[in-house]
């Protein structure tokens, strides 16, 4: 085989060395040479003007298909008051790129934002400094535009940030001091520019992770049972028959433990000698199976926690007209990227370069310390993009595995996993259980909530350390992992109100992570079903009901945004049912996940003798604060309202006792053209307020509005997604 | 019993490659390792997603199910020869930049990840090759056997009515 050199590697004394080509080099130490995360307190952490008058900007979020490598350059440039053309952003690197946290909850423009626009801020005033000395005139009297920096009143006398500092070092402390730049003199915030990476991505030129190559390379695949056990059941080798393979004389086996593998110099040897390879794995039961799992989780013992308790909730219940209630499930769901995880990893004696798809780099770097025993200043990660990981999939689990697999080889290992070890090992959104009570005076105001809500958390250990007999343990507890206050009622003014969390034992259960909008649909279902049968027993219009109940402007804007779209016309929920074999109906709802506000509306249709349901047009709304790029966060609410509708009628685990068996697109169906709804986003702009993700926040709410729409067009409520044909077949039978 | 390495020509994107693989080893892994292409990537190894397609003379093909050994003779065009295989098949004086279906991809900003447009883009190549004016549900028919994980389902249906007017003329790229 070839060894040809890919993109952006060279190969120097051995060593896989990322080559940076900075236009300009900073004086003295190359960047990257040292181990990170370089010191946030330092201006030239985070960014670098370079001699040609333009700029590099390092982010410490990962791009993964919302924009937001653009999105943060564009609060650059403002604040720089550089063009686009100018200002660029790299590769994110332990050794290069600050440590801003992870790529989660939405927090690329949330939390990133802001460090990027008053570090930016910082830079400028620093450049205004020099240009005034170099052009004799106070800074008050210098002006800028494309890193021009001129005298206000003589445009003559003028020096470029390249002229002044071009590939130095600023040496100037970050203090977050400098004073940014009012909604009113943005040029390029609240803008649609297109995304830097799209022309790439069309045209076969993107670098995704799954393409990296490096020379001298083996091809490794992991060897695992297909479908996980219970987390804390692992996978338990009995036997391995190495002979099995010896027909495959390029392919070897790797092992640790229970954790094993192959390795190749041909991929196609590495794939056919995983699946070729005979093991005998213990088999026994360790899950409920789909069929008891609801049950199970309701009988479980459980920690419980008071998420919030106001008023007196048994009180208002006693005295209240109108009275409902909902017990609703939700099944684990997967990320199930679209491309399978991928990893490159070159682990020496003394240090490691792994190449991969982490949320967070710094995150990855520690759990591959820990694994290799290694310090992590002698870990490098870098940031390759690989598809839509939508949360956390494999991406940990496969960086641990390749580095696993390259130090048992000795040479650098890419390592992809196969559809069955993504979809079957994935870190599922955990399933749910809820139930829910809710109650309204004859004026319709709701006086009474409750919600009571069972889940399990996330997983602490990936299963490769767990399979090498690393302990597990759970995810450090956090408010995302259990009931959740905004989601379930937090958006009405209710007196009296009391939430319930119930936690599960995770080791008991598949394995948990972090899903788009974690639980978040399942809360919604519940609880705005609950919401809108007040609705209905107050005999009021469903969008008007919440009017009344709502009083924080915010929520009654995005809700008002969403209406507005759908062109909702008043009515009772319920009002307009047909005898016929195909019905519609419309529903609406609102939600969110840990910031922003989220409304919409769905307008589905249901073939009540096939039990087939789609939803024909979502709307969806947005008040994420000041939105940086309408266009991609209205790509964003597209993409979440079509997601949505696949989760809400396609989506679930299938799990038998001894294993999960939804382990490809067949067994884990997911939307696709044909039944894929029309869209309508809406992105309600608010450039004097902190910006708030926008990733995940729309998803509530049209699970909800779907819900609703069902009822609308039935009279059924459902209790369970997703809405399969067998499962609505069923509810319609029952209430006949 | 395993089949053993074989000296095989495969014709890529107009150009005739020698290459030496097992006959039984999937088109995707030789496109991908030997040829090192970027547009087909594994998406599933199954023929259940996409994310791999190529067009082998001119018809959309699953190329992680197909073996090398079963192009010998044909011609297979990935994402990266799209431009000119479009030039060659409207008799273009010159090969454009993109596509007009990457062009579109380009102008609706369809795109999220961009993981399955590579195959997306295919299949609709070869839909426009066939039927210049598709209507939306014979745009959703075709390409449903490709599976997107972001959901750009709705965008890519625009882009690709988009690209059907861009190649006659109708609409300009933006």
């Amino acid at each position: 085989m070839k060894n040809v050199l890919r993109r952006d590697f060279l190969k120097s004394g051995g060593a896989l060395v990322v080559g940076f080509s900075f236009r300009g080099a900073l004086d003295g130490q190359q960047r990257g040479s040292t181990a990170g995360p370089p010191d946030p307190k330092q201006v030239d952490t985070w960014l670098a003007i370079h001699a040609d008058n333009t700029a590099t900007v390092f982010i410490g979020f990962a791009e993964l298909g919302q924009g937001s490598s653009t999105s943060l350059l564009q609060i650059a440039a403002d604040e720089l008051d550089l063009d686009m053309s100018q200002i660029k952003t790299v590769r994110l690197d332990t050794n290069v790129t600050p440590n801003q946290g992870g790529t989660y909850s939405s927090a690329s423009i949330q939390r990133g934002g802001p460090q990027l626009r008053t570090a930016s801020a910082e830079a400028r005033l620093a450049l205004l400094r020099m240009a005034a000395k170099k052009l004799e005139a106070p800074v008050e009297n210098l002006t800028v535009a494309k890193g021009v920096v001129s005298v206000k009143d003589n445009p003559k006398q003028s020096v470029t940030y390249g002229e002044l500092i071009g590939g130095k070092l600023f040496n100037v402390p970050f203090t977050g001091s400098a004073p940014v730049k009012t909604p009113a003199e943005y040029k390029v915030v609240g803008t649609r520019v297109r995304r830097n990476e799209v022309p790439d991505k069309v045209s076969g030129k993107y670098t995704y992770m799954q393409h990296v190559r490096v020379p001298d390379m083996l091809h490794g695949r992991v060897v695992r049972p297909r479908g996980q056990r219970a987390y804390g059941a692992g996978a338990k080798v009995l036997d391995v028959d190495e002979s099995s393979i010896r027909n495959i004389p390029g392919a070897r086996v790797l092992r640790r433990g229970d954790f094993l593998g192959v390795v190749a110099e041909n991929e196609w040897d590495a794939v056919r000698a995983a699946r070729q390879l005979k093991v005998s794995w213990d088999s026994g039961p360790t899950l409920p199976g789909n069929a008891a799992l609801y049950q199970q989780m309701r009988e479980a013992k459980t920690a419980d926690r008071t998420v919030k308790e106001s008023g007196d909730v048994e009180a208002a219940f006693r005295s209240a007209q109108h009275k409902a209630s909902q017990i609703c499930r939700g099944p684990y769901q997967s990320h199930a990227p679209f491309g399978p995880n991928c990893a490159l990893a070159d682990v020496k004696s003394d240090s490691a370069l792994v190449l991969c798809s982490t949320q967070d780099v710094y995150g990855t770097r520690n759990s591959l310390s820990r694994l290799l025993g290694m310090p992590v200043e002698k870990v490098r990660v870098q940031y390759y993009e690989g598809s839509g990981t939508y949360g956390h999939s494999c991406y940990d689990d496969v960086a641990q595995a390749s580095a696993l697999l390259s130090r048992l080889a000795g040479k650098p290992v890419r390592l992809q996993f196969m559809r069955w070890d993504e979809h079957g090992w994935d870190n599922y959104g955990p399933a749910h259980v809820g139930e829910v009570r809710a109650a309204a005076d004859a004026n319709g105001n709701i006086v009474a909530y409750e919600y009571q809500g069972w889940q399990h958390g996330w997983i602490g250990v990936e299963t490769t350390a767990q399979l090498t007999g690393a302990p597990i343990s759970e995810f450090p507890a956090g408010a995302v992992m259990g009931v959740s206050a905004l989601n379930c009622g937090g958006m009405y003014a209710i007196p009296n109100l009391r939430l319930i969390s119930h936690m599960l034992p995770a080791k008991d259960y598949l394995k948990g992570g972090w899903l788009r909008s974690p639980l978040d649909l399942s809360f919604s279902f519940a609880s705005e079903q609950a919401i809108e049968q007040l609705a209905y027993l107050a005999g009021l219009d469903p969008y008007e009901f919440r009017q009344r109940n709502i009083t924080d402007p915010r929520w009654r804007g995005v809700l008002d945004a969403a209406a507005q779209a759908a062109a909702w016309t008043p009515r009772r929920a319920g009002s307009n049912r047909s005898e016929a074999q195909v019905v519609t109906g419309r529903g609406i709802g609102v939600g969110t996940h840990l910031a922003s506000y989220g409304a919409a509306v769905a307008e589905i249709e249901i073939d009540k003798a096939t039990g087939h349901v789609r939803a024909k047009h979502l709307y969806g709304a947005i008040d994420a604060g000041q939105v940086v790029n309408p266009a991609f966060v209205e790509n964003q609410i597209s993409g979440q309202l079509v997601q949505t509708a696949s989760r809400m009628f396609k989506e679930e685990i299938k799990f038998s006792t001894t294993g999960v068996t939804s382990v490809d697109w067949n067994s884990y169906p997911i939307l696709r053209f044909e039944e894929s709804p029309e869209v309508t986003a809406v992105v309600v702009q608010h450039l004097d307020q902190r910006s708030t993700g926008a990733g995940e926040e729309v998803m509530a709410a049209a699970a909800a509005a779907i819900a609703n729409a069902f009822f609308d067009a039935t009279g059924v409520r459902m209790t369970e997604y997703p809405l399969t044909p067998e499962r609505v077949i069923a509810a319609l039978k029952s209430a006949a | 019993m395993l089949k053993t390495m074989a000296s095989l020509k495969i014709r890529v994107n107009e150009h005739l490659h020698t290459i030496s693989a097992a006959p039984d080893t999937p088109l995707l892994y030789v496109l991908s390792n030997d040829l090192q292409l970027q547009g087909p990537r594994f998406g599933c190894g199954l023929a259940q997603c996409g994310s791999c397609s190529v067009l082998v003379n001119g018809v959309e093909t699953r190329s992680c199910v197909t073996p090398v050994s079963a192009v010998e003779g044909k011609s297979v065009t990935t994402l990266e020869g799209l431009p000119a295989w479009y030039a060659a098949q409207r008799k273009l004086a010159s090969t454009p930049d993109l596509h007009p279906v990457q062009q579109a991809m380009i102008d609706e900003q369809a795109v999220q990840c961009g993981y399955c447009f590579n195959g997306m883009i295919i299949k609709a190549s070869e839909l426009l090759a066939k039927n210049a004016k598709p209507s939306e549900t014979q745009i959703r028919t075709a390409m449903n056997g490709h599976l997107c994980r972001c959901g750009t389902y709705p965008r890519v249906i625009k882009a690709i009515q988009r690209a059907a007017n861009l190649m006659a003329g109708t609409e300009v790229a933006r």
